[in-house]
């Protein structure tokens, strides 16, 4: 019996180690065609002066001296900040509240998860025509409208954004929750712990592992959001200062790219990819100091 | 079980592989394995005989309202002579991506519309010099417009009536390039027009940003006396409103009691230098024979309204017919300078949302901001440009 397993098992690695391309594959090219090849030619093309990629014409560190340069750029990176630090403190908070308030036991708490994860399924675009119309509809009432204001699409895009990203974070904050032990919440009450000091010393310490992966969700989310961005205000009111410099008030940084990038100008395409390389290692260099960050303050169970 | 699911995975994922780059080996062939006939530059006739049919013809087109018209005037040419002819419609804001993708792919479309003059300046070494083709030699006289619909609709002032000040400004000698800069000289002209049109609307100014007002349908419906609007709506118009006419942009120009109609396109037709000679052949044969067939032009006049070519139908756009009696009357025809616009989009957002900040609040500083998009926009939108 004992003979038997064992020679099927080498059975299972011998044919593993005759097919193993023919499973990974099909795994690596995808990555390759998909992923790896793309990102090379981006960071070429970013050195590059182009009209079509296939004309493309090495021209050195041209594209990143205008990308720097750019003041609705830089305009754009601070806004894009701002509405980061704002909507990743919201969404987490309310969505752990959320997600807290979902596990007490409390009657048809399965329907109110899939209601509030719904939101979720519709997509960017279609989210901000359709929120862009209730703004407008409450603004009006007050003749004005979500353009008009910079404060207006700036909150505007932040209660879209809580309302479409808070259902997904509760979920991942609700599979934290029911994995905290329920003997250390038991140990905490027994010891004579308040409520307030079995959240903060046990149940949060505890799913700090959801934490970490919602903060990264969100900062690079928030970071990286252009459908919603487009959709509601496409970067309106915009302002144009003495000297004619416009600025896009409420233009993010993925926003600020495509629009670059849809300049009539000879070197519109290699600005945008320069921005595009300097966005990414942002966005990278961002996610993976938060990470490092929060991965620390994770306890081991 | 799982051994089972995994290869089958694996052999969704190999096939959609093998799919995606069977398609594009394809192609390729098909186009190599015939010879293009380079030498055949002259003027012909497309032949009946569908066996000699060469090339290819793939119109990218941006007007959303012509496209079942092109579509059957493609068929038509298919039927007649063999000639593929794929025409395909990206709306006004989504063109210029589409047209950025498909010029990429070795499918390229063999006719694109560039726009205006900027557009052409932009995709200069993509576009066939016509110089000597048979295109050349059909073209007849400077256009009547047939333009560009987009969406919404700011495109009236800030493209269209925007001109005005352009116009005034060129001082009696057109533009033959973008100027680097504006005076804006006759910006209180333009506001003497644009206050009437927002002042004595159907709809309050300070509601105008939100949009979402049927013009047209306020014109047709007698609802409103005046509309902003071009020849192309002539079509959409004549059942409900015959006798609508229309009149010069007067806004307090010393001399304007001569004044005519504004005239221009944003339909510069463009044929792709980089297909083969064949296709690029095969495209004029195509383009020449929509505007010379009695039964293709008909169909492209009346859905544009008018076309610039010698043999084409005649127009029956009461409109068109307007602007001519005009210039017959010895007024001066007020050219598109609007054409030259630097950067064209990102330069009527900035107007655009200068003019909503005037609309909610009629103050000298929010027309002072106007001013500035407007002047000094030209300037900056410039230097983005040519910079």
């Amino acid at each position: 019996m004992k003979q038997k397993k064992i020679s099927g098992l080498n059975m299972i690695q011998a044919s593993t180690r005759r097919w193993w391309p023919l499973f990974l594959g099909p795994v690596v090219a995808a990555f390759i065609i998909g992923f790896v090849w793309p990102f090379i030619q981006g960071i070429y093309l970013s050195f590059c002066q182009f009209k079509l990629i296939a004309d493309a014409k090495p021209i050195g560190i041209g594209n990143y001296v205008r990308a720097f340069k750019d003041a609705s750029f830089t305009h754009a990176f601070w806004y894009t900040t701002l509405y980061t630090v704002v909507s990743l403190v919201l969404i987490n908070v309310l969505a752990f509240a959320v997600a807290y308030a979902l596990t007490q036991n409390i009657k048809g708490s399965n329907l109110f998860r899939t209601v509030f994860f719904m939101p979720n399924l519709i997509g960017g675009i279609v989210l901000g025509h359709i929120w862009s119309m209730i703004f407008d509809g409450i603004l009006s009432k007050f003749s004005t409208s979500i353009v008009m204001d910079s404060k207006y699409g700036f909150w505007g895009l932040v209660i879209l954004m809580c309302w479409q990203q808070i259902g997904y974070m509760m979920i991942i904050y609700i599979a934290g929750l029911q994995a905290v032990p329920e003997d250390m919440i038991e140990a905490a009450r027994i010891d004579g712990a308040t409520k307030a000091q079995t959240l903060f010393k046990v149940t949060i310490p505890n799913v700090m592992p959801s934490i970490t992966i919602c903060m990264f969700l969100s900062l690079t989310n928030g970071f990286k959001l252009f459908d919603q961005n487009l959709a509601l205000t496409a970067g309106q009111p915009i302002l144009t200062q003495p000297g004619g410099t416009a600025i896009k008030t409420t233009e993010m940084l993925a926003l600020n790219i495509f629009t670059t990038y849809n300049n009539s100008s000879a070197n519109a395409h290699g600005t945008a990819q320069a921005k595009a390389v300097i966005f990414f290692i942002l966005v990278a260099g961002l996610g993976l100091a938060q990470l490092a960050y929060t991965r620390k303050k994770e306890v081991q169970q | 079980m799982k051994k089972v699911l995994a290869l089958v995975l694996a052999l969704v994922m190999a096939l959609a592989l093998v799919a995606c780059g069977g398609n594009d080996s394809k192609t390729p062939a098909d186009d190599g394995s015939k010879t293009p006939s380079t030498d055949n530059q002259t003027p012909s006739t497309p032949s009946n005989d569908s066996s000699a049919a060469s090339g290819r013809v793939y119109w990218l087109n941006f007007k959303p309202e012509s496209d079942e018209v092109l579509q059957n005037v493609g068929k038509l040419y298919t039927e007649k002579t063999g000639v593929p002819v794929k025409v395909v419609t990206a709306a006004s804001g989504t063109y210029s991506q589409t047209l950025n993708a498909e010029m990429g792919k070795s499918e390229a479309p063999t006719i694109f519309v560039v726009g205006n003059q900027a557009g052409v300046r932009d995709w200069t070494d993509y576009a066939l010099d016509l110089k000597g083709t048979a295109i050349e030699a059909e073209l007849g006289f400077d256009a009547f417009t047939s333009c560009d619909m987009d969406g919404s609709s700011n495109w009236r002032f800030v493209g269209h009536m925007a001109n005005l000040e352009y116009y005034y400004e060129q001082e009696g000698t057109p533009w033959t390039e973008c100027p680097p800069t504006l005076t804006g000289k006759y910006m209180d002209n333009f506001k003497n027009l644009y206050d009437l049109c927002i002042n004595n609307s159907l709809t309050a100014p300070t509601d105008l940003s939100v949009g979402g007002h049927d013009a047209s349908e306020e014109f047709r419906s007698g609802k409103a006396a005046f509309q902003v609007q071009g020849s192309w709506e002539y079509d959409g118009m004549k059942e409900q409103v015959p006798n609508a006419t229309m009149i010069p942009y007067y806004c307090g120009v010393a001399g304007e009691e001569k004044a005519g109609l504004n005239c221009g396109t944003e339909n510069c037709w463009a044929i792709n230098a980089k297909v083969s000679a064949e296709d690029q052949q095969a495209t004029m044969d195509f383009m020449v024979w929509c505007v010379t067939d009695p039964e293709a032009s008909r169909m492209l006049v009346d859905t544009f309204g008018v076309m610039p070519y010698k043999n084409a139908a005649e127009s029956t756009n009461a409109f068109l017919a307007d602007a001519n009696e005009y210039s017959n009357n010895g007024c001066y025809v007020m050219n598109w300078a609007t054409n030259f616009q630097p950067n064209v989009d990102e330069y009527r957002a900035a107007l655009t949302s200068a003019l909503n900040a005037y609309n909610a609040d009629q103050s000298d500083a929010n027309w002072e901001g106007v001013r500035t998009a407007f002047v000094d926009g030209w300037a900056a939108q410039y230097q983005v440009v040519n910079g």
